[in-house]
């Protein structure tokens, strides 16, 4: 079968991708990196240590005796594994990163150098305050930003991530539930069935049964659904907005003021924040608490999985239950409160030490840098690109939901339909064409979802070739033998399609010396 | 402003293309006593790179970093060096700006040294599997105590009075709102003393720290062959984990899960965070672990390559079951702990850690000879505790003066303990020099 079909400017059309055999195994910039276990000779060094003064060891009987197994390189070897490892990722430094929900913007490289900055990346989390003072002034100063932004009167600093907030949020509720004598009977968390994983799951944690709420056709909350729900058992509702659907929750302020009403809590799931900070205030929509994700709206890179950072804004009604540590002003300059004192009731400690400070300071210097006039642009940019995006492509896939969208447009499969190219596979083509994939499946409330977020990060001549690129991909599903040609997909990534079930099947989470891998088979 | 491409000319062409007027129109869906008219007031408006370096320079020189004075303080952080290499890894774009995972062909590079990171992790601490990360000690250790309460069906966790209050106040939050009960015994350098004698029938697990928040070694085997024969698991805290180039490690003694601190590893101060946190346990319990496990597998033409795997236990894939709450970890810290170990190696590490000890060792001598302290530390690594004839947190603020900083004092950690009170714990690593130790030592006779 002739699977060239479509593929201008590639002469030969299959024969020209088959893969090229290489005797080294690289394939040019591509290359072929052993693990750094299966590298090295005993007795090499890639850090010199000083030796050693003569004095009695005070190990006691603790020596180590065994090897520990790590293998011995030099330090040109080291940053060239290294630095072969990063050719193989694909980052927002290497081209557009659209994928919905992770806010994949650009991180500024001031924000790095802010960061390695000796007084703030040199100072211990427990030297005397009095040492500290600029890092309690920072943290406070980026805490006055978050509370002007949204609106909210207080917010806990010390979350690690997004899910770390929530949990900080939620506790905070749950606390301010049980100063009312009422965790044995407020047992319900409502949660869209659209809502994050991180949502359900952190409700579990404090034991709370987590109730879905379905979506309307429109893509939000079906407030008949939730107005049957309410009840003297429900402890709160987790929403997030603007929602995984890319959708502000018009009903918002109804929602609020009917949980209120009923006595539980608003939490909003602050991940989409970067859609409207600027332009529009959780506290004026009735919120009690929110995480923000520093990692997401304000630029702290991803890192590829952290670390990320997640103050929560809380409402005056949870203010009083902020954990420790917290951060306040005196006549004395600044003071960290490690303990309970005063009218504050704090939940307790969520973390060693005092937050993500590294996090704070990439944050503010990313704020600094923007104004609150940016910060406005960048979410207005951010929900004009997504717009532009859905409205070049509306016509080629399909829109999950009518009208305009956020800061993500969300669409379904029913494009792909009797093709036999799944969502899936076309994501991966569009790895082959040099992007990363949209979010795929999430969220859950869409068949075969995939939601692109562009972010404001990009310009218009770069949105153009992506949609160029995404309106040719969903043509190429219309032809014959499409489902081959993209079931395949990618052919031009350091690997092809991953064998997910064989490595569930039997876990190899580590390397093992040979021997003892080969012990292990017998 | 330089990190928005748009310029008027690009967002009336796209509004064009949209079909509608205004940026405006694309907020109609919020209500409208809701929408900001203009910009938030009381903050600042755009300013250049310069002037946002002239802030933060002026923030950041208000305070004191530990590497302008002689610094002995530790419990839980570490001032270790950092190969210039190892920064340099960790800023390539690449790493720097990528996402998790979950597009495992663009993403080798990430989960190769995710997979470099689990094992060397095992190795460190003797142990079987471990996972991809958590974000620091504190946490992990909370994770590891409900992964006990899962693995056991039980819900009590016993704390060692030497574990780092900041691990215990964690763990006893998390109790409070989950409903597990935590009995936690009162601070002693002696950290597994009384421990055995509170294992019922439902206890989960009991959690030790090695070394413990004095800086003592304590051998817990018996300890742990007491918890097997009740059916609790043993935690082990290690808050610095460069020890384990010079101790037998945790596993050896039959320990059933271990959590520690990374942040000693390639990882600076950055006063208390982003740290990274570990985690490694026994393989019978890896369908227990909360967090992100990266596995070997092959791709379509057969070649080896990684995958994110076991996701069932996670919250994308698991929501209200998940074994955890945790998405983020701290991907770039592991990186940066992945980069220096494999600078050290097998002689680095052990290199490094005789230092350590060897300096821990000469200020133990040194300190013991000031008139009024006494050692309170036999056996240990790079930290130690001294009493003194007064309050340490005093004496710590009289020697910042003296530029020493001369270490945590009782009271920051255990406040309004009498009897900690007087204490000061020390460390000591391969930053120090000889000259540091004399300084600290004559600045303490002076203050004492």
């Amino acid at each position: 079968m002739d699977k060239s079909q479509g593929r201008t400017g590639v002469s030969g059309g299959e024969a020209a991708l088959a893969p090229v055999v290489t005797k080294s195994g690289h394939r040019a910039l591509d290359q072929n990196e052993p693990l750094i276990f299966e590298q090295g000779v005993p007795g090499r060094i890639g850090v010199d240590v000083a030796p050693a003064p003569k004095v009695a060891s005070k190990l006691g009987a603790f020596a180590r005796k065994a090897e520990v197994g790590l293998p011995c390189l030099s330090e040109p070897q080291v940053v060239r594994h290294f630095t072969r490892l990063s050719q193989k990722n694909y980052g927002i430094d290497s081209g557009l990163f659209p994928l919905g929900s992770c806010t994949m913007k650009h991180n500024p490289r001031l924000n790095e150098k802010m960061a390695r900055l000796p007084g703030f990346a040199d100072i211990h989390p427990l030297q005397p305050v009095k040492t500290v003072q600029g890092a309690l002034e920072l943290i406070d100063r980026l805490a006055h930003w978050l509370k002007a932004l949204t609106g909210m009167p207080a917010v806990a600093m010390s979350p690690a991530a997004g899910a770390h907030g929530e949990l900080c949020g939620m506790v905070a509720i749950w606390s301010a539930i049980a100063a009312k004598g009422e965790t044995a009977t407020r047992k319900r968390v409502l949660v869209p069935e659209s809502a994050h994983g991180t949502n359900p799951a952190t409700a579990a944690l404090l034991g709370f049964h987590v109730d879905p709420i379905p979506a309307a056709a429109d893509g939000r909350v079906d407030l008949a659904a939730f107005e049957k729900k309410l009840g003297p058992d429900v402890a709160a509702i987790m929403l997030t907005n603007p929602n995984t659907c890319g959708l502000f929750e018009r009903d918002i302020r109804k929602i609020a003021d009917l949980i209120h009403k009923a006595g539980g809590y608003f939490y909003c799931d602050g991940a989409n924040y970067n859609a409207i900070a600027g332009r529009v205030r959780p506290a004026d929509l009735g919120v009690d608490a929110m995480h923000i994700n520093l990692h997401k709206t304000f630029s702290t890179p991803h890192g590829g999985g952290g670390p990320g950072s997640g103050p929560v804004v809380l409402s005056d009604l949870l203010a009083p239950y902020a954990p420790l540590p917290y951060v306040v002003h005196g006549k004395d300059g600044f003071r960290l409160v490690e303990t309970k004192e005063g009218d504050a009731k704090p939940f307790g400690r969520l973390k060693a030490f005092n937050g993500q400070m590294g996090m704070f300071v990439r944050a503010l210097a990313y704020m600094l840098s923007h104004g609150a006039d940016g910060i406005r642009q960048a979410s207005e940019d951010a929900v004009l690109n997504a717009n532009y995006v859905q409205a070049r492509l509306k016509d080629v896939m399909t829109p999950a939901f009518g009208g305009t969208c956020m800061h993500e447009a969300l669409f379904d499969d029913t494009f792909l339909e009797g093709t036999g190219v799944s969502t899936l596979d076309f994501a991966k083509a569009m790895i082959d064409e040099g992007y990363h994939p949209m979010t795929m499946y999430f969220p859950l409330v869409v068949h075969g979802a995939m939601l692109v977020e562009p972010t404001e990060s990009e310009s218009k001549e770069s949105l153009d070739t992506f949609i160029d690129t995404l309106r040719h991909l969903a043509g190429e599903t219309k032809k014959p033998g499409a489902a081959d040609f993209f079931h395949a997909a990618p052919r031009l990534a350091p690997r092809r399609r991953l064998d997910e079930t064989r490595a569930a099947r039997a876990p190899v989470l580590r390397w093992k010396p040979p021997a003892a891998t080969k012990q292990a088979a017998e | 402003m330089r990190y928005l491409p748009h310029t008027e000319n690009d967002r009336r062409q796209m509004l064009a293309a949209i079909g509608v007027p205004s940026v405006d129109a694309l907020f109609a869906d919020v209500p409208e006593a809701a929408r900001l008219k203009d910009v938030v007031a009381g903050l600042s408006n755009t300013m250049t790179e310069l002037e946002v370096e002239r802030e933060m320079a002026a923030m950041a020189g208000k305070n004191r970093p530990a590497g302008s004075m002689a610094s002995f303080v530790g419990c839980g952080a570490y001032r270790h060096h950092v190969p210039a290499s190892v920064d340099y890894i960790i800023q390539r774009g690449e790493f720097l700006t990528s996402y998790t995972p979950y597009q495992p062909e663009i993403a080798q590079g990430t989960l190769q040294y995710l997979f470099e990171f689990q094992t060397q992790v095992a190795l460190l601490t003797g142990m079987e599997v471990a996972n991809a990360s958590m974000y620091d000690a504190a946490t992990a250790c909370v994770e590891a105590v409900m992964m006990a309460n899962r693995v056991t069906r039980r819900g009590k966790a016993i704390l060692s009075g030497a574990l780092h209050p900041h691990y215990r106040e964690t763990v006893e939050t998390h109790g409070r709102f989950s409903g597990f009960a935590v009995d936690a015994l009162a601070p002693s350098p002696e950290g597994l003393k009384g421990l055995a004698e509170k294992i019922d029938a439902t206890t989960s697990c009991v959690v030790v720290q090695y070394p413990n928040v004095f800086g003592r070694l304590e051998d817990f085997s018996a300890l742990a062959a007491a918890c097997q024969k009740a059916g609790a698991l043993l935690i082990c805290a290690v808050p610095e984990i460069v020890s384990m180039g010079a101790v037998t490690p945790p596993g050896e003694m039959g320990a059933d899960i271990v959590v520690g601190e990374g942040q000693s590893i390639g990882n600076g101060l950055n006063f208390g965070g982003p740290y990274v946190g570990l985690f490694a346990a026994k393989e019978k319990y890896v369908r227990q672990m909360p967090g992100r496990l990266c596995g070997e597998t092959v791709d379509a033409e057969g070649r080896r390559g990684w995958v994110l795997t076991l996701s069932t236990r996670e919250q994308h894939i698991r929501r209200e079951k998940a074994t955890s709450n945790i998405c983020t970890n701290s991907g770039l810290c592991a990186l940066a702990f992945t980069v220096h170990l494999s600078l050290l190696g097998e002689r680095g590490l052990k290199e490094l850690a005789a230092l350590n000890h060897a300096h821990a060792a000469l200020l133990a001598e040194k300190l013991g000879k000031v008139k009024g302290v006494s050692l309170m530390t036999d056996a240990f690594f790079n930290e130690f505790a001294i009493r003194l004839p007064k309050d340490a947190a005093g004496v710590v603020d009289a020697l910042v003066d003296k530029g020493v900083l001369a270490g945590v004092p009782g009271g920051r950690l255990w406040p309004g303990n009498a009897d900690m009170a007087n204490v000061l714990i020390v460390a000591a690593t391969e930053t120090n020099t000889t000259a540091d130790m004399d300084r600290f030592a004559a600045a303490l006779a002076e203050v004492i």
